[in-house]
């Protein structure tokens, strides 16, 4: 397609606007967690890494992290597992309502958050009985992070077709070794590809945390949220803030570049 | 040609369905040891589905398919002794090409320093050496095609299974590779059931042919047999060209080849005459189009000749050359 020079000047300085819109408040987060005015007169007199020290030595963000941190990797691990077995049912096999299955794995990365939460909390007070913990942050996250493993792992299963595996027990490999050998190395990249995002999902989620979270335990993005109106603790809010950042981006950023042309798999 | 004795698979009876489509419809068929057989046939004819089949890759329905004696039909592939080449080669892209042709061995077993000097004689065998320690990626299409061929004889299987394995390769590559292939198989001695859909092909490589139909063998036999005396109009039309000619009465087959253009001179038995309507110059032949006193266009191809556009002109043949007359 070719465009006038006028229109393209034009669209460049729209994306240009469009993607300062995000990223320069972001920027003054990460500047101001070095920035020694408590109040973050800007521009910034000068630069400190007291923040830094004092948000690391701070236990309710020591906590907070530990929290996020658990959440992330048990959220992650149960997407792995199930979003792999999935979307290995879905492309090698046909059955009965597979494309409704397919849907309904898929369809909570875009349900309300809010939604997801208040159902996912009623279930767990009142309908089974388990107390908010742990235990149900993980199982509500796991309720979007099984989206994008499934989705990364079934795009690079579509890709790989079965004749690999064909090929393997044609050359005298069972169904077990042909798993070890060819599925899973040839799998593994869209694997850490989606695990790392759902990661990245499950560290800064907020909403459906609000709601399945116990009254004791905050995550980190709890923390700030509830850190942020205090103004004593603000230039902790902002280290915080600038760790969330730079955690989610990294996992991301890691597997765009593993998956490269498998689908990333939604949300950004 | 092989002793007709040695029977190493025999398919007996064999159907396979999908869905509401017959792939294949009881069929009947005997590969004798050490011969190089294609099944030949349109796309949709069941060919692919019954070398599948023989693999382990599709259970059928019905019937039963044994190899060196004993029913295989429902075993998983990984029991059989047969190994495939595949349409998409289907080498692993995270091995080497080394790595590649050890596989079958590495997994029966067989210690690491035998299967190293085995798998460096195959891929010596397919003219690569030196490449073994190439990813699949860097190889071209040819090369990758020879590696596929090496992982599989590397195994030294009963039979070799070939699923249109030159499809994807250029015109020149792909008649120099049916060469290769053919001497390979002479030296190997291993049976070679190979599948295309390409008629040439079939003719320059094989021992025999089995001609596919709608999931049905329509006739077996030495290329010669097939192209020389088909035995169906399908097998006319799709192995080689023919001219179907209305004359006394009678259907007559005749190939173009077999049919002499001159101006006014008869080499054969048989003789009409027509206007020359068009001369296609196809390299070694010239394929001429004659509008003949019968209303029909007939087709010789022919050396070139001095033949212009609007010419009156006499084709003759031999009518021992004809086929399917009735």
């Amino acid at each position: 397609m070719t465009i006038s020079k006028r229109a393209r000047y034009a669209l460049m300085a729209l994306m240009g606007v469009g993607l300062a819109f995000i990223y320069v408040p972001l920027s003054v987060v990460v500047i101001n967690s070095f920035n020694s005015s408590r109040t973050f007169s800007w521009p910034p007199s000068s630069f400190t890494t007291e923040w830094w020290s004092k948000a690391i030595s701070n236990t309710g963000v020591r906590k907070a992290l530990s929290w996020s941190l658990a959440a992330g990797f048990s959220a992650t691990l149960i997407a792995l597992l199930l979003g792999t077995s999935l979307a290995f049912a879905v492309s090698r096999y046909n059955f009965f309502g597979k494309d409704i299955i397919s849907l309904l794995v898929v369809l909570p990365i875009s349900l309300p958050g809010v939604v997801t939460g208040i159902a996912l909390s009623n279930a767990f007070n009142q309908e089974i009985g388990l107390s908010t913990g742990l235990l149900t942050i993980v199982i509500g996250h796991a309720t979007f992070c099984i989206v994008v493993v499934y989705n990364n792992a079934l795009a690079r299963l579509r890709r790989m077709g079965t004749s690999l595996q064909e090929a393997s027990m044609d050359l005298g490999a069972n169904g077990i070794t042909t798993f070890r050998l060819i599925t899973l190395p040839n799998l593994a990249s869209a694997l850490l590809a989606g695990g790392l995002l759902a990661f990245g999902l499950s560290f800064d989620e907020i909403v459906v945390t609000t709601f399945t979270a116990g009254p004791g335990i905050e995550t980190l993005p709890i923390w700030i949220y509830n850190n942020l109106f205090r103004p004593n603790q603000a230039p902790i809010v902002n280290v915080v803030a600038a760790t969330l950042v730079v955690v989610s981006v990294i996992p991301i950023y890691l597997s765009q570049r593993l998956s490269q042309d498998s689908t990333s798999g939604g949300r950004f | 040609m092989v002793e007709p004795a040695s029977i190493i698979v025999s398919i007996r009876n064999l159907s396979r369905s999908f869905g509401n489509v017959r792939a294949v419809d009881v069929v009947d068929l005997d590969i004798y040891a050490g011969e190089f057989l294609t099944l030949l046939g349109p796309s949709g004819s069941g060919k692919t589905t019954v070398l599948r089949m023989i693999a382990g890759f599709e259970r059928p329905d019905t019937g039963t398919i044994e190899l060196g004696g004993k029913d295989v039909s429902q075993l998983p592939p990984y029991e059989r002794d047969v190994n495939t080449v595949f349409q998409d080669y289907a080498l692993f892209p995270h091995m080497d090409v080394i790595s590649n042709i050890e596989y079958g061995l590495r997994i029966q077993g067989v210690e690491k320093g035998e299967r190293r000097a085995r798998a460096e004689k195959a891929l010596a065998q397919v003219r690569l050496e030196g490449y073994g320690s190439r990813r699949p990626a860097q190889l071209s299409g040819g090369q990758r095609q020879r590696v596929a061929l090496a992982r599989a004889l590397v195994n030294r299987p009963s039979v070799l299974l070939l699923d249109e394995p030159l499809g994807a390769l250029d015109l020149k590559l792909r008649e120099q590779m049916q060469i290769e292939l053919k001497e390979l198989q002479r030296e190997v001695g291993i049976t070679f059931v190979f599948v295309t859909h390409d008629q040439e092909e079939a003719l320059t490589m094989s021992d025999r042919i089995a001609v596919f139909n709608q999931g049905k063998i329509e006739q077996l036999g030495t290329p010669r047999e097939v192209y020389e005396n088909p035995l169906s109009p399908f097998v006319s039309e799709f192995v080689g060209q023919t001219n179907k000619i209305v004359m006394d009465g009678r259907n007559i087959n005749i190939r173009p080849e077999f049919i002499t253009i001159s101006k006014s001179r008869k080499f054969g038995d048989r003789s009409v005459i027509g206007k020359l309507h068009d001369a296609i110059f196809v390299g070694a032949t010239t394929r001429y189009l004659v509008h003949t006193e019968l209303g029909q266009t007939l087709m010789s191809t022919q050396p070139d000749g001095e033949f212009s556009v609007g010419d009156s002109v006499t084709l003759s043949w031999e009518s021992k050359k004809e086929f399917l007359v009735n």
